[in-house]
């Protein structure tokens, strides 16, 4: 008998090709799973009717060995990439009802290679968070919270990352744009890969920051990232900064053993990290080097004004992509007898908190008179950090550091405290900022019994570097999968 | 007590035109005109969420062509911005268009006055930007219809520099670039459709002294306070409005008050310019560079291939023709001023090599253009066709018809559209110039009128008339006149 | 920079959100600790630094100009909250 909750994404493909499991079992399960574990709140919807019978037809295509890649597999898609016909919300009010007429580009890429649709999962309102707190859906919980302690699963893919680390699914999609998709990876102790900016395609991806904004998939090994991100990634032509190469091979090249040189920014140590976070990153440091690979200390001077510059760019990107939420042509409308009440109300409804606060700096800073002094100085630092990359590149394969400065929180704790939120994603804004592939691999488990996750930066499009650096970490971490 | 005439208007004007593509600026909807609401709507265009732009290169085309045309500086890396604001029929919530980089930079068009002057008007930019959607706000009283048809239509907005001083002057640059652009084939130049739309920038000032100061500098007095008219959209609206603002703007400083930065709108059917309601609030756009699209690159090959393949400009096609067929400046102005009637000529002119050009040109400017006016008409739609005037044309020189006939013959073309051949055979105006059968005629007419013949040769000279008179009406007028005199002439004598 | 009561106002006329007078003053001083904590770029040098838009470095794609998009309206319409004979439907636009 085969325990269907221990299998990863790779053996799964591995018993359905071999006819040892059906579709219909394995979706079956994990929609059992789900309704089972509804606390976790990880779903904003489910896609139980459609998603059994889509195993059926899977099953039959397997049965004449007519199998695709992800033949029959389920996946959860985080609710912000939109699905034909399935409710797509982006955890807004504001798209509560929306129904896309369309599929993204990754997600019809997903069920082309035979992935089928297990459910959209809760993310923070329009991505804009780090705790998946601003959902109007309510926040996800952490399936290793314990002890009557509610801990956030990290924003703000939290619904994907609690998802996969519940075992409520075997795989998932996210998106990051400041650290989505690495640090609730983070905490709840799974993999989340943020590709190069422009390796999946952002068409039909409800938009946040257009130059930050990059899909890639959260799961539980290495090896099953790369099969994912195979799939997810390609060229689309409507996109026109999405990045023309050939098809890519991570899974397979995987098997080869690269002798990498290792880079560790010192700029990263920070008086406040934790000891025991320091004490990870030397032991991680040791796994690289039994390994044969060598570990150079870089520098990477701007990182400290990378926040700022995130906040800046991201806010003013947002406030403009988020422009065309009016209540005129769909979505949520409150009704008013004049045009501009309407869109005041609709949005001042239809909005949360922080995406409302998020609107207002970002038109603060492209506002006459503040322009140069914000935005254009943002995008300017931001060429610095992006030139502090390149020159570390020179010398160093990939990049090694804490995904986040702590494990998970609790709920309710930093909500009230925008800066302190912001200071959760210190990490990974940089790398988001170059448009950087990124992984984050858990290490090993906080004091609190919390997971902790580190972080694998490559040069641009070199994804095959980062899939290997994490490939050593999880081997040798040996990371105890289970949250119970 | 300040003069009217002491004043004079700068004017600048953004012409809005519309690119002549089969699809959209960032779509690939179609850009047809006229057709049912929201039916070219792409996802794109109707901005559903996650949805991104992609450019259409025959768009960039048409601009760089736009460019050269207007003899302006190409930029070979312009940038995409956004323009944020609300508006219910702009979907993204923004329009994308290009701010501080633009496609095309500084050129300039030269304009032909009535006095006969000509006058140079620069180009400050041309950039590439969507159209916005419609409003229809007169279905229902309460409401407003939305249709996206229009929406992310290419739009070419071509600045010039302040140097309009008088509504002549406006009304001649955008005849003068409409001309250009549809010469070049870039925009139709239609204004009823809206595909060449105008908003006008006005402010007046005293006028500049004759003479100069010591430092042999013009002394010019400053700029006044401007405001901006939208929906000025005809030739004539142009003028209307701008000597409307112009009186207005003179009306308020003489009365001791000051002009309002505005946007105001003109009231074709009212003939006047009002302020604008929903521009009252301080708009602050808020550009910054579309993170969606990379920078517009274009090299320079490129720009040369489209320099290489570019179609005769009305300019030099008016110099060529004064050069070429010897025809006046003014009628070769009148021909270049729109590319059909040049077109119109041209068939003419090398249907058959020994067509005489001024001819040509007094059958087209004179004759033709009176009935299409009358008819209004395009020479497009020209009952007579090119070939078919010429062939007209072709029966005068020689001597099959006269030009009197001609005359009627023309007429009859014009009411039945039948060839000039045909209408001359079957109403027999074929003009007689046997000298045999003439002289025939004459002895006829001779005879029949001796007492007529005697008090000629007596000296009653003027009744020289009255015979001819008498021929062609034996002939029906087809008698070639000439021989009819010179035989008469002779018979007389005697 | 502080952003007063004014500016709040500002801000959220020019992004069509509704701030209740009492909640103008939480508002400004959270905006005001946002701003000032990103002021801190303002040590970073950035003399001859050309700004970055998009960190990628590809050229921009060019689509030929064809139709092949639009007759969708239903698709365009589905999901209005009002629409009647083909178009969107919105409280009176006064010029």
């Amino acid at each position: 008998m085969i325990d269907l909750k221990k299998i990863n994404l790779e053996k799964a493909i591995e018993l359905i090709k071999q006819k040892k499991i059906s579709s219909k079992e394995l979706v079956s399960f994990y929609l059992k799973e789900a309704e089972a574990k509804k606390e976790l709140n990880a779903y904003i919807y489910l896609n139980s009717d459609n998603a059994i019978k889509l195993a059926e037809e899977s099953d039959k295509r397997i049965a004449n060995n007519n199998a695709r890649p992800l033949e029959g597999i389920p996946i959860a898609i985080k609710d912000l990439f939109c699905t034909k016909d399935v409710l797509t919300t982006a955890a807004s009010k504001i798209l509560s009802n929306f129904k896309p007429a369309y599929e993204s580009t990754v997600t019809q890429n997903l069920w082309d290679a035979g992935a089928i649709l297990l459910g959209k999962t809760n993310l923070d309102e329009f991505a804009m968070g780090s705790s998946n707190e601003t959902s109007f859906y309510g926040a996800a919980l952490n399936p290793w919270s314990k002890n009557k302690k509610e801990y956030v699963p990290g924003g703000s893919s939290g619904g994907s990352a609690s998802a996969v680390a519940g075992g409520i699914a075997i795989a998932a999609t996210g998106t990051d744009t400041g650290g989505s998709i690495r640090q609730p990876a983070s905490y709840c102790g799974i993999i989340g890969l943020k590709p190069t900016y422009g390796r999946c395609s952002r068409w039909g991806i409800v938009s946040f920051a257009s130059s930050l904004d990059q899909a890639g998939p959260m799961t539980k090994t290495v090896n099953d990232a790369a099969i994912m991100l195979d799939v997810m990634a390609g060229h689309d032509k409507k996109d026109s900064t999405s990045a023309n190469l050939e098809k890519t091979n991570f899974y397979n090249n995987l098997k080869i053993n690269k002798k990498l040189k290792i880079g560790i920014p010192k700029q990263y140590k920070n008086d406040q990290l934790d000891k025991e976070i320091l004490n990870f990153w030397e032991l991680g440091k040791e796994f690289f080097k039994k390994n044969n690979c060598e570990i150079v200390e870089i520098d990477l001077p701007h990182t400290e004004y990378a926040l700022a510059t995130y906040y800046i760019i991201s806010s003013a990107e947002a406030s403009s992509n988020l422009a065309r939420y009016d209540g005129i042509r769909y979505g949520f409308r409150k009704d008013s007898e004049e045009i501009i009440n309407l869109y005041e109300n609709t949005r001042s409804v239809g909005f949360g908190e922080e995406v409302k606060r998020r609107i207002m700096i970002g038109t603060y800073v492209l506002s006459a008179g503040y322009y140069d002094a914000y935005y254009l100085k943002a995008q300017k630092v931001r060429s610095k950090i992006i030139n502090d990359f390149n020159q570390a590149f020179e010398k160093v394969d990939v990049i090694f550091t804490p995904t986040a400065p702590t494990d998970a929180f609790e709920k309710g704790t930093k909500i009230d405290d925008p800066i302190k939120m912001y200071l959760n994603d210190v990490f990974t804004v940089p790398i988001s900022l170059a448009g950087l592939p990124a992984i984050s691999v858990p290490i090993g488990l906080s004091k609190n019994d919390l997971p902790l996750g580190f972080q694998i930066i490559g040069k641009r499009f070199d994804e095959d570097s980062v899939l290997s650096a994490a490939k050593i970490i999880e081997t040798n971490a040996n990371f105890k999968k289970e949250s119970d | 007590m300040t003069n009217l005439k002491d004043w004079e208007t700068v004017i600048g004007l953004e012409v809005h035109a519309q690119i002549i593509s089969k699809s959209k600026l960032f779509s690939s909807a179609s850009t047809n005109f006229g057709s049912e609401p929201n039916t070219q709507v792409s996802l794109v265009d109707a901005a559903m969420p996650g949805m991104l732009p992609v450019i259409n290169k025959d768009c960039i085309e048409q601009a760089i062509k736009t460019g050269v045309g207007l003899n302006a500086k190409i930029n070979k890396f312009s940038v995409f911005d956004r323009k944020n604001y609300f508006y219910p029929d702009l979907p993204q919530g923004y329009q994308i268009s290009q701010f501080s980089q633009p496609i095309v930079g500084e050129g300039y068009i030269e304009i032909d006055l009535k006095d006969g002057s000509s006058k140079k008007i620069g180009i400050t930019r041309l950039h590439l930007e969507q159209d916005a959607g419609k409003s229809v706000h007169d279905i229902e009283p309460s409401k407003s219809y939305i249709d996206l048809n229009r929406s992310g239509i290419a739009l070419m907005e071509i600045v010039s520099e302040p140097d309009i001083r008088s509504s002549e002057e406006a009304q001649e640059y955008v005849k003068k670039l409409r001309s250009i652009l549809r010469y070049i084939g870039t925009c139709d130049g239609n204004m009823e459709e809206g595909s060449l739309r105008c908003d006008v920038n006005i402010s007046i000032r005293k006028k500049k002294f004759q003479s100069r100061s010591l430092l042999g500098e013009n002394i010019l007095s400053e700029l006044g306070t401007r405001c901006e008219i939208k929906n000025v959209n005809s030739i004539k609206s142009i003028g209307q409005a701008i000597d409307y603002e112009f009186r207005r703007q003179f009306d308020v400083i003489n009365s001791g008050n000051e002009i309002i930065q505005e946007t105001r709108l003109f009231d074709e059917k009212k003939g006047e310019t009002r302020p604008m309601r929903s521009k009252e609030e301080a708009h602050d756009y808020r550009y910054f560079p579309d993170p969606d699209l990379p920078p517009l690159e274009i090299d320079e090959e490129w720009i040369d291939k489209i320099k290489k393949n570019l179609p005769e400009l009305p300019d030099i096609k008016k110099e060529n023709l004064i050069n070429q067929y010897k025809i006046s400046s003014y009628d070769a102005a009148i021909l270049v001023s729109d590319k059909s009637n040049v077109e119109f000529f041209d068939k003419i002119i090398t249907g058959n090599k020994k067509r005489n050009a001024k001819n040509v040109v007094n059958w087209i400017i004179g004759e033709l253009f009176a009935l299409l006016n009358k008819n209004n008409l395009d020479i497009k739609d020209s009952p007579i066709k090119a070939e078919e005037l010429g062939e007209l044309i072709d029966y005068i020189e020689d001597q099959t018809i006269s030009g009197k006939i001609a005359k009627n013959v023309f007429d009859e073309m014009f009411k039945t559209k039948k060839r000039p051949k045909d209408i001359i055979e079957k109403k027999g105006l074929k003009q007689i110039t046997d000298t045999g059968e003439i002289e025939s005629l004459i002895d006829k007419v001779l005879n029949n009128n001796k007492d007529k013949v005697d008090e000629y040769k007596s000296g009653k000279e003027k009744l020289f008339g009255f015979f001819v008179g008498q021929v062609m009406q034996e002939t029906k007028g087809t008698a070639n006149p000439g021989i009819v005199n010179e035989i008469l002439k002779k018979k007389l004598a005697n | 920079m502080d952003i007063d009561k004014k500016l709040v106002k500002k801000i959220a006329n020019l992004s069509k959100i509704n701030i209740e007078e009492k909640n103008v003053d939480k508002f400004a001083k959270e905006l005001s600790n946002i701003i000032s904590w990103v002021e801190k770029l303002n040590e970073v040098d950035t003399k001859n630094i050309s700004p970055t838009t998009n960190p990628s470095d590809i050229k921009i794609p060019f689509r030929k100009d064809e139709i092949k998009d639009g007759k969708i309206k239903d698709k365009i319409l589905k999901n209005a909250p009002e629409h009647k004979g083909g178009y969107f439907i919105v409280p009176k636009v006064i010029e």
